[in-house]
């Protein structure tokens, strides 16, 4: 039993590197705190939380179906219904742009890294900004929310179909190329059977979220349940607000129940 | 001859289902445009309109990029705020929906299902809730996000808890360790550097979701966005766009990178 035996070896660490990552944390948490100041909380803030729960728990069932036609129902049916044209708008315009943006499709790197970063770009672009400029071409209501989401389910949808693309076994195409295909049969004969399983449950998955993201565009006059519930909120129509909550709630939910369940059922 | 050989020919699958969905997803489509009065002539007729608006926002009014700092800064704040609360709270959420912690389907199944909840509430709409109780300002924003990353952190972080390499625990519990002493030294080294992943993650979304907060009065640069659009100040609101365009491409591209580095 000698010391050599006994020592355990330590394991390396970059201690300069970690101590350093920790301080650079800490200056950003000092900066970020320092600026907010301490928060103002209004004396009524509990007075309204209670109302809003007090309204969570005995939804306005009323407003459910009214006969005027300005009813939840109706406003969750628009919602779906800029969901699903949003969705499909994006679906049809994101293909050649997958194409363009896939490596093994465009020819050379720099083609295709235009591609992504066009992407990238309209990826960033907020919906709720493009619904506040199509508001301004075509007039307030469920067509400007429609095109919106249309336009900017692109930047993610294209970004995954490129992928999936990327991903696909070339084979198939090879194998086609070999017997004399022209190009276009080898997109409709050997691309496309790979590739649209992924694209069908892609849109799905970008459909989930689209209605998530309709939900909020009456916000700003895009069409859908947003528009109800800012008017619930702003005259402080708690029970409004609760049962408008609800059935996004329970909208949301089944939708994301029906679309897992197809997306299972794709792939 | 010509029956063998047919009979070897297996029948093509029926094409009725493919046709059945065809006619759904055209009919959902139809009802879809009637319902939203969607029309391609009003298109057509609207965009002259809008390549008006596009000319009026370019070029971008540099002069403004002073103005709205302050507020860009702030919405950066915001969301490092919300995201590091949100960070904070999901880990003992996250423990408690991980079925292989707690053994117990009572406790699991509840905290998931208030994960499921709070992730369909969209962001913006928790925003108009807390502005609501506590009035116009970055508070109201911070709140929102906080819950949101809860959401999302919470279920990332509690699958790769369920997926993790049983054994170190196994060996752990065998020599008698505690549920504290399990999760500190078999579970946090496993998923540590998944967590922080998720967690700059969640930042990157949560930087774009504080831009638009501002739309319904929570903080940020969003109330910029209603100050020069309901002026009719084209150029400006493009400005506000090129600059929340460049921060997010930065700060992604250094989240990308970190997280590269890390897994």
């Amino acid at each position: 039993m000698n010391t050599a035996t006994r020592k355990i070896p330590r394991r390396k660490k970059n201690r300069i590197g970690l101590w350093s990552v920790y301080l650079v944390l800490a200056l950003i948490y000092i900066w970020a705190f320092a600026g907010m100041g301490v928060p103002e909380i209004k004396p009524t803030a509990g007075q309204i939380s209670k109302a809003i729960f007090n309204g969570l728990f005995h939804p306005d069932w009323s407003f459910v179906s009214e006969p005027g036609g300005e009813d939840l129902l109706h406003g969750l049916l628009d919602t779906l219904a800029i969901a699903v044209l949003g969705t499909f708008i994006s679906a049809l315009l994101c293909i050649p742009f997958s194409f363009w943006a896939a490596r093994n499709m465009s020819k050379g790197h720099t083609l295709s890294g235009t591609g992504k970063f066009s992407l990238s770009f309209i990826r960033t672009f907020p919906e709720l900004v493009m619904a506040i400029m199509f508001i301004k071409a075509v007039g307030p209501g469920s067509f400007a929310g429609v095109l919106a989401l249309g336009l900017h389910s692109i930047g993610m949808l294209g970004k995954l179909f490129s992928e999936e693309i990327e991903n696909m076994d070339l084979g198939p195409a090879e194998a086609l190329l070999a017997t004399g295909a022209n190009r276009f049969q080898i997109l409709w004969f050997a691309v496309l059977p790979q590739v649209i399983p992924g694209f069908l449950s892609y849109t799905l998955y970008r459909f989930e979220i689209n209605v998530r993201s309709a939900t909020i565009l009456g916000v700003i006059g895009a069409g859908g349940i947003g528009t109800p519930l800012i008017f619930a909120l702003t005259s402080r129509n708690w029970n409004r607000v609760g049962i408008i909550l609800l059935g996004i709630i329970v909208m949301v939910t089944l939708i994301d129940l029906i679309s897992g369940y197809l997306r299972k059922k794709i792939i | 001859m010509i029956q063998a050989q047919k009979k070897g020919v297996p029948q093509p699958p029926s094409k009725i289902k493919g046709y059945l969905t065809a006619i759904l997803v055209l009919l959902l489509l139809w009802g879809s445009s009637v319902n939203t009065e969607s029309s391609l002539s009003e298109f057509i007729i609207g965009f002259p309109n809008m390549l008006d608006l596009l000319t009026q926002m370019i070029p971008p009014n540099w002069s403004y990029f002073d103005k709205i700092t302050g507020a860009m800064l702030e919405t950066i704040r915001m969301a490092v705020i919300g995201t590091t609360f949100g960070a904070i709270i999901s880990i003992p959420v996250a423990l408690f929906s991980a079925s292989n912690i707690v053994q117990n389907s009572w406790i699991f199944y509840p905290a998931r299902f208030i994960l499921n909840l709070i992730r369909t509430v969209p962001d913006l709409l928790l925003a108009s809730i807390f502005v609501a109780i506590f009035g116009l300002g970055a508070l109201p924003g911070i709140l929102a996000l906080t819950v949101f990353s809860i959401g999302l952190i919470a279920k990332l972080t509690y699958e790769s808890i369920e997926s993790i390499d049983p054994g170190p625990l196994e060996a752990m519990i065998s020599v008698g360790a505690n549920k504290i002493q399990l999760i500190v030294f078999g579970i946090i080294p496993q998923i540590q550097a998944h967590f922080i992943s998720y967690v700059l993650y969640t930042f990157e979304i949560n930087v774009r979701a504080a831009a638009v907060l501002g739309l319904v009065g929570a903080g940020g640069i969003g109330l910029f966005y209603n100050k020069t659009l309901g002026f009719l100040e084209y150029d400006k609101a493009s400005s506000i766009i090129v600059y929340t365009l460049v921060v997010v491409l930065i700060i992604d591209y250094i989240s990308t990178k970190l997280r590269e580095k890390l897994l």
